[in-house]
């Protein structure tokens, strides 16, 4: 293979000539550490590289080797709970090789490839199969069956499959067709390039909720299984803690988190946790379903860029195997300033406020490769993957461009607010501003799953919050005093809706998470509350014996009420009938 | 036999173009002697075929095109560590200047360092008593830690980086349980990074430590307001180094304060302008975050290794701003911030942290049973909810007048009063232990109605508050 040289150096964009042939995407290796590098633009005989590593100490001259491969990831059991860095090498095995420190030139397989795994076929020998068919399955983790897939490209009569014992690069299985003469091997293995979106046959439009336990999100402002969301705030305003409580607790089969040019601690923290925490439906470790992927913010700023891509395509191939999958991007601000950087370095034209024109584009196909699908290969296998992006606008400022151009794309828009997150109401998500494209898709499935007026619970609740806002400009102006009984009703209400129902503490055992039965009880609780109220003020019963009523701090200790214990929703109830009744019969008197 | 260029083409700020190279390094470092003799540091910021984009950090006054010899040291800009930097006093790039003897170095070290792998990393959570109450009952500091002070010009904010520094230890909980237990006999450092301030403001930091006799485990370096800019931002990156080599070699416990990040950013502006880059927002450079993040996220910990490393970077905001690009990138990277108020400044109270906007990410792994007292985390959510509580009540009564409010509000109202009078409040040699903080903070909440105190347990009032 032709062997370039390097001509300019600049960070992390090298400039190398005499490479003809070479593609663009395609990886080369930089100079004499054989740094990792990606072409991402062509200009006669110049070719531009963004490295994936430190270039400290590469100069002219030196040589550059293309590899014939655009950046690939590798597929196949063996992906769940690992840490990877932006281009899929393992952080655990990156740490027993060369210590506590990331240098440069390291090279390392992403998945292992000496491991062996029991092997079951599922298909036998004389099976038709086209690319995307299941021929087998691997138990990965105690959670989950991994599924072996026939690669795209291949299609014919199986020859050869049996079950045992093989690492990733054995030959599980022989499929031959007509027009080939030898048969095609397949492997557990697969390579796939990041920057391809994984074909499926079918995409549908989106009907079930991705539950995640955080009452705003699941009661308020749903996100779909399948579905895109975002969540914007300034620093401090909570959002890696929401993206971590969907991590945990969101009802996927398989997560995938990446840490995309954020804090090496908060990785610390999810690699010391998740092994921890157990997964309130199945009771098995949460770790046992995750994939991680840290690029902090200190690693190779271009690797940053490649890490979503990661991200994703290891999301798909999960999801070709019928798995409902969600992830996780922390945050795609960095991603974009990546993009920036580079930009800046190739000297392009600058769009908004120093982004590339092309960012918009390159965040809509992030978020265009999730959905709800209908997988390759035969059969009705359906699978989903749903992304939720935070982004972290400079000064909270919404009218950010990669803030704009992603609430262009995205269904789901969880709005952080420093002003609630300074009252430490958290999650910061503010009611007013944040809106769900889903809740028409999710309606029947909630009709169905949870209760027949769950959505009109949630619409009450939710007019009941919007009239708050504008009564308190009332209030601010003339006091409160000058309301009438309802109209303090509604604040009253709508202050228990913020507090006893919004207002979930992440860190609280029985608190961070709440099942969709429950969010339901809790909320017909305020409302009937409400309704009761108002009744007994149509029957001219003083207000303030209604704020004073002993269920109240029943009510506001709801949210530590357990799965198991549902009865205590009927007490409450029956309770808060009996004390207005009572103030209604001696307001008569 | 290195070479000498005697091929200087262009010379731009801080920025000079060499020609006809061969063989030269990014990243690499060059000499410059000039025609007077002098010599001054660069590094190759850009190389493209035979020519070579050097930056200066000592400016680029007195050179000339045909006289300046430029030689290429085939490394990148480094520092030779030893034992002996303690106690030592460098400018910013890492030369004594306090009149002792050269530092042989027991190995030279690059000062960009490397990033540390996350899954090396060690969660941070050992609580660490600065003796300040605002800042070991509010926004706890933990070893390990990056927690910025946001500050502004005037602000006292040297004095509480230096009362820190004196004060800093670890202590054992207070709970019964852990009573008798003495804090581990632990080797403890202070590496002080200056970035453009006075020399008034240094001289501050050298003669308090030396007063305390904190300068035996200190090292300082120093770059001063009238020092060259671009020498600045070096100095981080020189501190960080030694306090990597103190804390990983030598398994200390370094505090690391660096003073003042604004002028580390303007510095990093004035190349990017020079260089003719696509500027950012108001002309900072849009690779602000990941150079940041570069010095920020040395700071932590690692599994195995005894030492640690905390950084306390001070900025002064600009207009007191908290959306100005440096506090904004800089809040985004560190885990909290402690913020200085210029309201409370005024009414007296040293040290002016307003509690409200101040944050310690870590503070709920660093705190609680066997860490601090159990009832910390209780204790300091209350006295946050009553402050701003109170605040909010004389907001109200700025508007309405006294009489507007409640009686339950006034007595938030004279509990905030009290709360910057007696709890924020100390003097700058006070070592305020956490259980007289603690103690002060029951004592103003028991001025409180006990049905308003929603987030305190009922055995806790029992115990402490009489």
């Amino acid at each position: 293979m032709p062997k370039g040289k390097i001509v300019k150096v600049s960070g992390p964009l090298v400039i190398a000539v005499g490479l003809p042939g070479v593609r663009m995407y395609e990886v080369v290796r930089v100079g004499k550490p054989g740094l990792i590098g990606e072409v991402i633009e062509l200009h006669e005989e110049r070719v531009s590289i963004q490295v994936y590593e430190d270039t400290s100490g590469v100069g002219p001259d030196e040589p550059v080797i293309p590899t014939g491969e655009p950046l690939s990831v590798e597929l196949g059991p063996g992906l769940l709970t690992s840490i990877y860095d932006g281009i899929q090498r393992p952080l655990d095995i990156i740490r027993k090789k060369v210590g506590d420190y990331i240098t440069r030139g390291v090279d390392v397989p992403g998945i292992d490839h000496e491991k062996k795994w029991e092997f079951n076929a599922t298909a036998k020998e004389g099976d038709k199969v086209i690319g995307g068919d299941i021929i087998g399955e691997v138990q990965e983790t105690t959670t989950t069956v991994h599924k072996i897939m026939v690669p795209h490209g291949i299609e014919g009569k199986i020859t050869k499959i049996k079950s045992g014992k093989f690492t990733v690069e054995d030959t599980v299985a022989e499929v031959k067709n007509d027009k080939d003469s030898g048969a095609a091997k397949v492997t557990m293995l697969q390579k796939w390039p990041v920057r391809k979106q994984r074909p499926y046959r079918d995409k549908h439009s989106v009907s079930e909720p991705l539950v995640t336990g955080t009452r705003v999100i699941d009661t308020f402002f749903p996100i779909a299984k399948g579905g895109t969301g975002c969540i914007p705030g300034p620093f401090g305003s909570g959002k890696t803690v929401v993206l971590h409580q969907l991590a945990k607790w969101s009802d996927a089969d398989i997560i995938v988190y990446v840490g995309c040019g954020e804090r090496g601690n908060e990785m610390t923290d999810v690699l010391m946790e998740f092994p921890e925490l157990k997964d309130p439906r199945t009771g098995e470790v949460l770790m046992k379903r995750t994939v991680l992927i840290a690029n902090t913010s200190n690693m190779p700023v271009a690797a940053r860029e490649a890490s979503v891509y990661t991200g994703i395509t290891i999301g798909e191939y999960f999801r070709d195997m019928g798995y409902k999958v969600a992830l996780m991007a922390d945050s795609t601000s960095r991603w974009a300033e990546a993009l920036r950087e580079m930009s800046g370095r190739l000297e392009e034209m600058p769009g908004e406020e120093g982004y590339p024109a092309y960012l918009a584009t390159r965040i809509a196909g992030f978020y265009e490769r999730t959905g709800r699908v209908i997988c390759s290969g035969t059969g009705e296998r359906e699978g989903s993957l749903s992304a939720v992006g935070a982004v972290s606008p400079p000064g909270g400022d919404l009218s950010d461009p990669v803030v704009q151009s992603t609430l262009r794309m995205v269904k789901v828009f969880w709005s952080l607010e420093a002003g609630l997150a300074y009252q430490r109401h958290f999650p910061a998500i503010s009611w007013l501003r944040s809106y769900s494209l889903y809740l028409d898709n999710v309606r029947e499935w909630m009709n169905d799953n949870v209760a027949k007026d769950f959505m009109e619970c949630r619409n009450k609740s939710m007019s009941i919050l919007q009239e708050e806002e504008s009564l308190q400009e009332i209030v601010r102006l003339v006091g409160l005093e000058a309301l009438s009984m309802q109209d303090r009703l509604t604040l009253e209400t709508a202050k228990s809706i913020r507090e006893d129902f919004l207002h979930q503490h992440a860190f609280d055992p029985q608190d961070t998470y709440t099942s969709m039965k429950i969010q339901y009880r809790m909320i017909k609780i305020i409302i009937k509350l409400y309704n009761l109220s108002k009744d007994a003020i149509e029957k001219e019963v003083d207000f303030s014996g209604l704020t004073e009523l002993k269920v109240k701090e029943k009510i506001a200790r709801m949210k530590f009420i357990g799965d198991n214990e549902e009865s205590k929703f009927d007490e409450i109830e029956s309770e808060m009938e009996k004390e207005v009744e009572s103030l209604i019969k001696s307001s008569k008197v | 036999m290195q070479k000498e260029y005697l091929t200087v083409t262009n010379i731009a700020g801080p920025l000079m173009l060499v020609e006809e190279t061969e063989g030269i390094k990014y990243d690499e470092i060059a000499e410059i002697v000039l025609a007077s003799g002098e010599v001054r540091r660069g590094k190759v910021l850009e190389i493209n075929k035979d020519k070579a984009l050097v930056q200066l950090f000592e400016g680029t006054t007195g050179l000339n095109l045909n006289q300046s010899r430029v030689r290429f040291l085939g490394r990148g800009v480094e520092f030779g560590v030893s034992p002996d930097i303690l106690g030592r006093v460098f400018d910013g790039l890492g030369r004594p200047i306090d009149d002792g003897p050269e530092v042989i170095p027991e190995k030279k070290v690059d000062i960009n360092g490397l990033p540390y792998n996350p899954y090396a990393r060690d969660y941070p959570s050992e609580f660490i008593q600065t003796g300040i109450s605002a800042i070991d009952a509010m926004t706890t500091l933990v070893r390990g830690q990056k927690l910025p002070i946001f500050s502004g010009s005037g602000l006292p904010h040297n004095d509480i980086a230096a009362q820190i520094a004196r004060q800093a230890r670890v202590v054992p909980s207070l709970d019964e349980e852990d009573k008798g237990k003495s804090g581990e006999k632990e080797k403890f450092a202070v590496v002080f990074g200056a970035m453009g301030i006075t020399f008034e403001e240094a001289n501050f930091f050298i003669n308090d430590f030396r007063k305390t006799g904190a300068i035996e485990r200190t090292v300082l370096f120093v770059n001063l307001a009238n020092d060259p800019a671009i020498e600045r931002l070096a100095t981080p990156r020189m501190a960080l180094t030694a306090a990597e080599y103190l804390a990983f070699s030598q398994d200390m416990h370094v505090l690391v304060i660096l003073s003042d990040m604004t002028n580390y950013c303007d510095a990093l502006r004035e190349v990017s302008a020079a260089r003719k880059e696509v500027p950012g927002r108001r002309g900072y450079p849009g690779y602000m975050y990941t150079d940041l993040s570069l010095i920020y996220e040395r700071a932590g910990r690692i599994k195995n290794k005894k030492g640690s490393i905390t950084l306390i970077p001070i900025l002064s905001m600009p207009e007191d701003d908290k959306t100005h690009p440096i506090p904004d990138l800089t809040g985004y990277i560190t885990e909290g911030q402690i913020i200085l108020s210029r309201e409370i400044h005024h009414k007296g109270v040293y040290p002016p942290i307003d509690v409200l906007p101040s944050l310690s990410r870590l503070k709920q792994k660093g705190i609680g049973t066997g860490k601090t007292r159990h009832d910390h985390a209780s204790v300091t959510s209350q006295l946050f909810a009553a402050y701003a509580r109170g605040k909010e009540a004389k907001e109200l009564a700025v508007i309405l007048g006294d009489a507007a409010l409640s009686d339950v509000d006034k007595k938030f109202s004279a509990f905030a009063d009290g709360y910057e009078k007696s709890f924020v409040a100390q003097d700058v040699y006070e070592d305020r232990g956490l259980e007289k903080t603690l103690t002060i903070g029951w004592k103003l909440l028991s001025e409180l109605p006990r049905e308003e105190l929603k987030r305190l347990k009922d055995e806790d009032v029992e115990k402490y508050m009489k």
